[in-house]
């Protein structure tokens, strides 16, 4: 893949936190339609990569490039517990500079399955829903770079498969995606699979 | 624009759902006053009102930030709210209309029950308006800072007392002025450019305070 297709960079990178080392020279790169799973054990840095890659934490050394705008869904999910999922998708989307679309997040709302609890306070929801609402984010503001950190966590059955749909046509449709996992994710349709990236080693 | 009234309307909308999380410094500085005043035969002067005011503010502003960060609010917003500024001064705004306009409506009462006199009300509330946004912005400082580690406090408290004490300093002299019949103009000129400089500088500084936080 040529150097200038690739949307997110990362080159040479290192980071210690604490005192300890997480990862060090770690270099990894995704293009349109890629898709890279982040592997490793509790504690081996996988969230501190992903921060990295979205620009939250600094890396003591090496560069990452951000050619495109990017979408980080972490374990702190970013969903307010006293707004209702409207009101916290309506916020997101004012990041987009788009005017609120009702449609767009009546729309992601369905098909992440709320549509019957659209207008209860986030606080009432199950961990499973807020966690359908944070991922209700990807449906409504677009961006080419998924950042996910354990995407499937508090999810049910059909919460992975849709999940893993998701992600499968997020790629077709020229996007692409990092996730930390310690689960295959499976391959996607037509696209190649996954690049790994293991870390703790 | 839109990233100040949209985070202005979110502010108000979660503090009004939250009920009496956003009046407990009120309730501190309705029955602060009210003990004072029964305690000290209503002959103190209005710097006590400032210093309550202030007690006040550290307890309403120390905690403005956590919440954003428990549910990864903040995370969100330093990754899209380019630029920052509007979004913190939005959140800000909306926070001192909850914390700081009430104390300086309450505060003729609360000086009724501290002096025994109303004389200056109009001063009192106006420099008490001027100065609890002053000091919202300068203890957003000491909360970002100290958001992360999840106990604020005293820390807050300890971190920004310090820049607090022009405000308090002019902010007593006028209130202490306007009672008593003198001009009162100086400090309160002093005060708003006081103001105006937190306007510029502490919504910068708050937003680093808040990048760093989200280090670790």
């Amino acid at each position: 893949m040529a150097v200038g297709d690739d949307l997110l960079v990362a080159e040479n990178i290192r980071c210690a936190v604490g005192g300890r080392s997480l990862f060090d020279g770690l270099s990894l790169s995704v293009g349109a339609g890629g898709l890279v799973e982040v592997r490793g054990a509790n504690g081996s840095g996988k969230s501190t990569l992903l921060r990295c890659l979205v620009g939250l934490h600094e890396p003591d050394s090496g560069t990452v490039r951000r050619n495109v705008e990017s979408l980080y869904v972490g374990h702190r999910s970013g969903i307010c517990p006293r707004l209702t999922p409207v009101e916290n998708l309506r916020w997101h989307l004012g990041f987009a500079g788009a005017k609120t679309d009702a449609g767009a997040i009546d729309g992601a709302l369905v098909r992440v399955g709320l549509d019957d609890v659209r207008d209860d306070l986030c606080d009432a929801l199950s961990a499973g829903q807020q966690r359908r609402v944070a991922l209700a984010r990807l449906l409504v503001c677009p961006a080419p770079v998924w950042i996910l950190d354990e995407p499937l966590t508090a999810l049910d059955a059909a919460g992975r498969g849709f999940m893993c749909d998701l992600i499968d046509q997020h790629r077709s449709a020229g996007g692409a995606a990092v996730c930390a996992t310690h689960e295959t994710l499976p391959a996607g349709r037509g696209q190649g699979p996954a690049a790994v990236v293991v870390l703790g080693r | 624009m839109s990233l100040f009234l949209a985070q202005f309307r979110r502010e108000l909308l979660i503090a009004l759902r939250s009920g009496t999380d956003a009046a407990s410094p009120l309730v501190f500085f309705v029955l602060a006053s009210v003990l004072l005043g029964l305690g000290a035969g209503g002959e103190l002067g209005l710097g006590v009102i400032w210093v309550l005011a202030l007690f006040a503010n550290v307890l309403a502003v120390e905690g403005v930030f956590r919440r954003d960060h428990d549910d990864g609010t903040l995370e969100q917003l330093l990754i899209h709210a380019q630029p920052l500024f509007p979004a913190v001064v939005g959140k800000l705004c909306a926070h001192w209309m909850l914390s700081g306009v009430p104390v300086a409506v309450l505060s003729p009462g609360a000086a009724l029950m501290l002096s025994g006199a109303t004389t200056g009300a109009g001063v009192l509330v106006l420099t008490l308006s001027i100065g609890t946004l002053a000091l919202t912005l300068l203890g957003a400082i000491g909360a970002a800072l100290t958001v992360a580690t999840g106990r604020g406090g005293l820390l807050v408290a300890i971190l920004v007392l310090p820049l607090y004490v022009p405000v308090l300093v002019f902010g007593a002299s006028a209130s202490t002025a306007a009672m008593l019949g003198e001009p009162t103009t100086f400090q309160i000129l002093a005060l708003a450019a006081l103001l105006a400089g937190c306007l510029t500088a502490a919504p910068f500084a708050v937003g680093k305070a808040l990048a760093i936080s989200q280090e670790y």
